[in-house]
């Protein structure tokens, strides 16, 4: 038995999903998406005027690995709302047009009805950075 | 690379009853619209989960670019 966790990037990210009410796991940064999923996803948030934690799984691909298999998830962008996975880019997308990301979210219901932005307004809040502890 | 068509008859066998429309420009890029009865009682995290489930790990992402994914149960 030991003090040092077993995989301590798992547990890292385990726990930023734990402590951010919105984290979302993307190709680059709300201010500079790298696909065009990421982009679409971060356009929801800001158009509900979400502030959300964002991390770039581009930094490591052990970021992106370890993530999928705590979430079940294959894909990128993943949305976790309260430690949720709420869905990556199509469901994210299909739950802002029905308005139901807003109610998720706590945001105003208003926000769903307009249509989404082509690109992202920058910064609703700083990028979070997932260490490479294991390196 | 998977033609629109293959990926259409994978997840129709994947999930038995499922109606998929697939369609492709570019045979890496796809959208996939999913009609299943089995999706009936479970969220769309849940739904997603199922179609996914039937590619191989890595082929998303992989030989799959991308898979636009809109699941309905009826």
């Amino acid at each position: 038995m030991t003090d040092q966790p077993e995989n301590p990037l798992r547990e890292a990210l385990a726990d930023a999903i734990a402590s951010n009410e919105v984290i979302l796991f993307m190709k680059g940064s709300p201010e500079q998406p790298m696909c065009g999923f990421s982009a679409r996803t971060c356009a929801a948030l800001t158009a509900t005027e979400t502030e959300f934690a964002a991390v770039d799984v581009l930094a490591d691909p052990r970021i992106r690995q370890e993530l999928s298999s705590i979430s079940n998830w294959p894909t990128i962008p993943q949305l976790f709302v309260r430690g949720e996975l709420v869905g990556g880019a199509d469901i994210v997308g299909q739950m802002y047009e029905s308005g139901e990301l807003a109610a998720v979210l706590g945001a105003p219901a208003t926000a769903g009805s307009e249509p989404l932005p082509e690109t992202t307004e920058p910064g609703s809040a700083p990028p979070l950075q997932i260490e490479n502890r294991l390196g | 690379m998977p033609t629109a068509d293959e990926v259409k008859a994978r997840i129709e066998s994947g999930i038995p009853g499922a109606e998929a429309d697939v369609t492709s420009d570019d045979n890496v890029h796809f959208s996939a619209r999913v009609v299943a009865a089995e999706f009936a009682g479970l969220n769309l995290v849940e739904q997603h989960r199922l179609v996914y489930a039937i590619f191989e790990d890595g082929e998303l992402g992989g030989s799959i670019h991308a898979l636009a994914l809109t699941t309905e149960t009826q």
